[in-house]
């Protein structure tokens, strides 16, 4: 019966192999549907439904408002303080999103990844999109905002919100393959992400602004706190919301655009290395969950 | 067993393969350590599947047939991909569809017709396939003006019925069934069996793991028999059951 040794087997594929990540553009349309499946159920049963992704942001904002601009005192040291802060917001709370979900979609789907053979990338893959259409109500209120405080968009403030974004998606989405693999045999994992969430808000120039640490940590600390590509995607996005409303007076980031680039490149090899990672634990999830 | 495909390229190669399983016993630091001071075993294996090579020829019926814990599931989840061999190889020609334990990949939230989309898109169909065959799907499930109803309002029959449609009308060459045909009342069942039979006469290759011993002999033309891992037995369907009845 083993007589496959004559046979040409140029006609046949091995079951469960895949191209990772580059496979699951020839599953566009699952996809589609993933991403469309997320959308529509996730407010599902609510009344207020999508009233919730303008609440939720809104809340956030004025809790921070209140404790970091007026009793803390930064509404007098930045210029425009409240769109400084929303701008901030508006990115991290992209990047929470999309790595927080990104982590636990594969454990999430047990049941599908238990069954049946798909490329696994497209559950974190499409976790990350629909945070990203998440994130686009909070972009639209942004926009709106800056526009009455007298924002004239240019092409490059544009194109470097746009570059932002990119670098905030790519690295959610390497870390979210890395820890998410990692999740369905060590439920640590998702702890350990959550503790990074916690971590994101701080580290980067949100609730306060990058020449307070300046002034305080030595120049070699300065350079490793500006290579987080989380600090580079916010000054982006102060540079091309907030910065333009204001009297133009503030001090601004020395090469960012240099370290916007170097954090694309960060983001890119995260994304390769977690997509390594996920390829080789890959094999073992449907015994694992 | 080579008459389909001394013409024909098989369908299904399985050549030597292995399948181990690893039981933690221990889920945390502590009770590994604790283990380990008690010296006892923190980790056992089984071999699921031992050394198991098969071919399928086109058009092919196969029953795998076997008692519990005999490896029937983990041979086809191999099949499909969901697991990878440790040892040997597995081998597929043409579109792989599973009848997987229905409605995996039903959403509760989601109308009849939004999860046919879904899962006839998990199932590896396009938008084009989907649209043409959504009648036929409707029709066949009997699910009638439900479908624009959440499905979690159905009932556990009507939800089986439209998993089941779905998953039957989707593309494929090759169809995996995991002891899915005992689904819904008799008149169902007998036409999810004709539906089944339909496919086998257009064809297809069919590899179904049963306890229905009835069932799988109207349908298949040859039955393989598993216990502990390992094919017992491999030819006609009246002698595979036989071979399994004896085996015990």
């Amino acid at each position: 019966m083993s007589k496959s040794d004559s046979v040409d087997l140029s006609a046949f594929s091995i079951p469960g192999t895949s191209r990772g990540i580059l496979d699951v553009f020839g599953y566009r349309y699952l996809l589609r549907l993933l991403v469309r499946k997320g959308i529509l159920t996730r407010y599902h049963g609510s009344v207020l439904g999508w009233a919730w992704s303008y609440v939720k942001p809104t809340a956030q904002f004025l809790i921070y408002y209140m404790v970091m601009g007026v009793f803390l005192g930064l509404n007098r040291g930045i210029e425009g303080f409240p769109i400084y802060l929303f701008s901030g917001i508006v990115v991290v709370n992209l990047f929470n999103e999309a790595f927080g979900n990104a982590t636990k979609s594969i454990v999430n789907n047990k049941a599908l990844v238990k069954k049946i053979y798909l490329p696994r990338e497209l559950f974190p893959i499409a976790d990350v999109f629909i945070a990203f259409v998440h994130f686009l109500p909070q972009l639209t209120i942004l926009i709106v905002v800056c526009l009455i405080a007298g924002w004239v968009p240019t092409v490059v403030q544009i194109a470097g919100a746009l570059l932002a974004m990119l670098i905030v998606v790519l690295i959610a989405t390497g870390l979210g393959l890395f820890f998410g693999s990692i999740n369905v045999s060590y439920r640590d994992s998702q702890n350990v992400v959550e503790l990074i969430l916690m971590f994101a808000t701080y580290t980067s120039p949100v609730l306060y602004s990058f020449s307070m640490v300046q002034a305080k940590l030595p120049g070699w600390l300065y350079d490793i706190y500006m290579l987080n590509p989380l600090t580079s995607a916010v000054e982006l996005f102060h540079s091309a919301f907030w910065f333009p409303t204001t009297s133009e007076t503030a001090d601004r980031p020395e090469h960012l655009l240099l370290f916007a680039l170097i954090s694309l490149g960060v983001a890119v090899v995260t994304l390769i290395i977690g997509q390594l990672v996920f390829r080789r634990l890959e094999g073992r999830f449907a015994q694992e969950l | 067993m080579l008459k389909n495909s001394e013409l024909d390229l098989p369908r299904i190669v399985i050549e030597g393969v292995k399948k181990t399983y690893t039981l933690r016993h221990t889920h945390s630091f502590k009770e590994t350590l604790v283990a380990r001071a008690r010296r006892r075993r923190t980790a056992t294996s089984f071999d699921a599947i031992n050394d198991v090579s098969l071919t399928v020829g086109e058009g092919e019926a196969i029953a795998l047939i076997g008692y519990n814990g005999s490896g029937k599931s983990t041979l086809l989840k191999l099949v499909s991909g969901v697991l990878r061999p440790d040892a040997g190889r597995v081998l597929t020609r043409g579109r792989v569809a599973g009848l997987i334990e229905v409605g995996a990949g039903f959403h509760p939230d989601l109308s009849g017709r939004e999860n046919v989309y879904l899962n006839a898109a998990i199932l590896g169909m396009s938008k084009e396939e989907i649209d043409a065959r959504f009648d036929d799907i409707l029709a066949f499930s009997e699910i009638g003006d439900f479908i624009d109803t959440e499905v979690k309002h159905y009932s556990s029959g009507m939800f089986v019925r439209l998993a089941f449609a779905v998953a039957i009308h989707t593309e494929l060459d090759i169809l995996l069934v995991d002891e899915v045909l005992a689904v819904g009342d008799a008149p169902f069942r007998e036409k999810c069996n004709a539906k089944i039979r339909e496919l086998v006469a257009a064809g297809k290759t069919l590899f179904i793991v049963t306890h229905d011993l009835h069932t799988a002999s109207e349908i298949c033309n040859r039955g393989i028999v598993l216990s502990k891992g390992e094919v017992i037995y491999d030819g006609t369907m009246p002698e595979a059951i036989a071979a399994l009845r004896a085996s015990r």
